[in-house]
């Protein structure tokens, strides 16, 4: 009687154990990326393109490569509602409740889902020689959007699931043809579609192997989407191995920006999730 | 008459919506084969060349002489996520049975925005993390304790950041199997007059099995793929490693790093791609058969 008491709580207390270092974890991540990052910061950084001899440690910035990212996230994630938001409305409207084709569907973008980065970036890079295109801005966001469209889908979907057939009907009672009713669909899940959005922006901004091989390097930034394009976590990555010392700073300051970046996107997704439900039923 | 006309537009409208809709899902669906086509079409140079067994199993790799063994890669990647499920798994398991069985609401609401967050953090942080900490942690503490010297770039280093990113993944999965289990089953065993770990250990974890075995498959083809946080800390020597302080070159860390000068030899390409088809063959199956059963278990509660 007395070992099986004394075996729960054995348990309850290596349960709060790890628990604790999971949550600790993120902050050792943290301390590690402010105590280093923060220091390294200065203005130049996010407002100034890489200056000559920038990667000796002279002066400059990586605002080419905060731009090059938004620009590719900005695209791809255009790119990616034009395709997902058509999908979820398909398998969730236009499909029965049971249906093969919409399983399917949920199925195969869960599994895409897991595709890793890399084999979208040297599918895009395939895709690119066979087109005979050189990497681009256009090459990068066309392979972010290849890793975000099954993120969009499957959590707008997951909104979309939850919307009660019957408000479907109601539409269709007083008329509606389907395609009018999207307007209704799509005021449901408004929530789902901005947290959908933020989390796949979160996941496109930090990615390095997608756009590795699709969107290149440089330090300029890009006026046409036949230019290669700098990318933030590319810029973390590569000033990292270089060896001098000032320049690995500005990685970890430039890592620094980017945790703060996809921080406020993650907290503004949740925020997003919560206030915008007001009109869900 | 005008009346009937505007219906009928309504309705064609309608019609061209849902075609087009169509397309784009079917289109959408044909994405991994396409995928599987193109980087089996850039591979095929090498395979024809060389058996795809051989190719896996030789372990000399040297482009500029031909020899392109995939063996060294492959145990780098085994290593790597093999140490990352044995660091993620228990944590990770305790963690979720703590959230969902015994946390209160208040708790679990404070831990799942941090779980969030720890799931966003790019790779590529990730990785600058493993370089600033995990890899001298193991040269100066953990390393001296075992073995004569280790720069700490080594197989431990790559599976403890990458235990640390699949830790949320497999909380947020092992929580919704857990939710699966219905309410009157715990009931059942308490009022039987098991202790809470007794109900766990006897009713809630065997009920799980399939599922956590689902997850575990997940989490290892997550663990496969990722490629910038591995390659930052693994120290990338194309050798099998022997012992968790070695280096290792995962395979996605090799596609990634040889991109660029791949393109003047013959057949670096071609096997860099099928390192490529590898990974999403590999991916494809484990996350196809993992979420059947995911599904499967989800319906079976849910009714």
């Amino acid at each position: 009687m007395k070992g099986r008491l004394l075996e729960e709580k054995i348990v309850k207390m290596l349960m709060r154990a790890t628990t604790l270092i999971i949550i600790s974890s993120l902050f050792f991540i943290f301390i590690a990326i402010v105590r280093r990052g923060l220091p390294a910061m200065n203005w130049d950084m996010i407002t100034k393109i890489p200056g000559g001899g920038f990667y000796i440690g002279k002066e400059g910035g990586i605002l080419n490569a905060i731009v090059g990212s938004f620009m590719i996230v900005l695209g791809s994630t255009a790119l990616g509602l034009l395709i997902a938001i058509p999908i979820v409305i398909f398998i969730n409207l236009y499909l029965p409740k049971k249906s093969l084709l919409s399983d399917f569907t949920r199925l195969s973008f869960d599994v895409l889902f897991g595709i890793p980065s890399i084999v979208y970036g040297a599918f895009g890079f395939t895709i690119m020689v066979f087109l005979g295109m050189k990497t681009s801005l256009l090459g990068g966001t066309l392979a972010v959007t290849f890793l975000i469209t099954p993120i969009l889908v499957r959590s707008m979907d997951e909104v979309a699931r939850m919307v009660p057939r019957e408000l479907y009907d109601a539409t269709f009672s007083l008329g509606a043809t389907r395609l009018e009713t999207v307007k209704v669909v799509l005021r449901q899940i408004a929530p789902g579609i901005t947290t959908a959005i933020l989390l796949s922006v979160g996941r496109a901004i930090g990615d390095a192997a997608s756009v590795l091989f699709t969107a290149g390097y440089t330090d300029s930034i890009p006026t046409s989407l036949g230019q290669p394009a700098a990318t933030l976590p590319l810029a973390i990555f590569f000033q990292l191995s270089s060896p001098i010392q000032e320049v690995q700073n500005r990685a970890y300051s430039a890592a620094f920006i980017l945790t703060m970046i996809v921080l406020i996107l993650s907290l503004a997704a949740r925020y997003y999730s919560r206030k915008l439900s007001k009109h869900k039923i | 008459m005008p009346i009937f006309n505007r219906q009928k537009v309504r309705v064609i409208k309608d019609k061209l919506a849902r075609n087009a809709m169509f397309t784009i899902t079917i289109l959408s669906l044909l994405v991994a084969l396409l995928i599987g086509v193109g980087l089996y079409l850039k591979a095929a140079p090498i395979l024809h060349e060389k058996s795809l067994w051989h190719l896996l199993t030789t372990t000399s790799w040297k482009p500029f002489k031909g020899d392109f063994g995939f063996y060294p890669f492959i145990m780098g990647t085994l290593w790597v996520t093999g140490i990352a499920i044995v660091i993620a798994l228990p944590l990770s398991l305790l963690t979720s049975i703590y959230l969902s069985e015994y946390a209160m609401p208040q708790v679990r609401k404070m831990v799942e925005p941090i779980l969030d967050i720890l799931a966003g953090i790019p790779p590529v942080v990730y990785g600058v993390w493993g370089a600033l900490a995990v890899v001298p942690f193991i040269s100066n503490h953990i390393a001296p304790h075992f073995i004569e010297y280790s720069t700490g770039y080594s197989v431990l280093a790559g599976g403890i950041v990458l235990a640390v990113m699949i830790i949320p993944l497999l909380i947020s999965l092992f929580g919704e199997i857990f939710r699966a289990i219905p309410k009157e089953l715990r009931d059942a065993s308490l009022s039987l007059g098991a202790t809470d770990w007794q109900t766990i250990k006897f009713v809630i974890l065997r009920k799980s099995v399939p599922g956590i075995v689902a997850a575990i498959v997940l989490a290892i083809s997550r663990a496969f793929g990722e490629t910038i946080a591995v390659l930052m800390v693994c120290g990338n020597i194309p050798i099998a490693p022997k012992s968790i302080f070695d280096s290792g070159y995962p395979l996605p860390a090799l596609i990634a790093n040889n991109y660029g000068e791949m393109m003047s030899m013959p057949n670096y390409e071609s096997a860099l791609m099928l390192a490529a088809l590898i990974l999403f063959v590999i991916i494809l199956l484990f996350n196809a058969a993992s979420r059947v059963v995911l599904i499967r278990i989800e319906r079976r509660f849910s009714l």
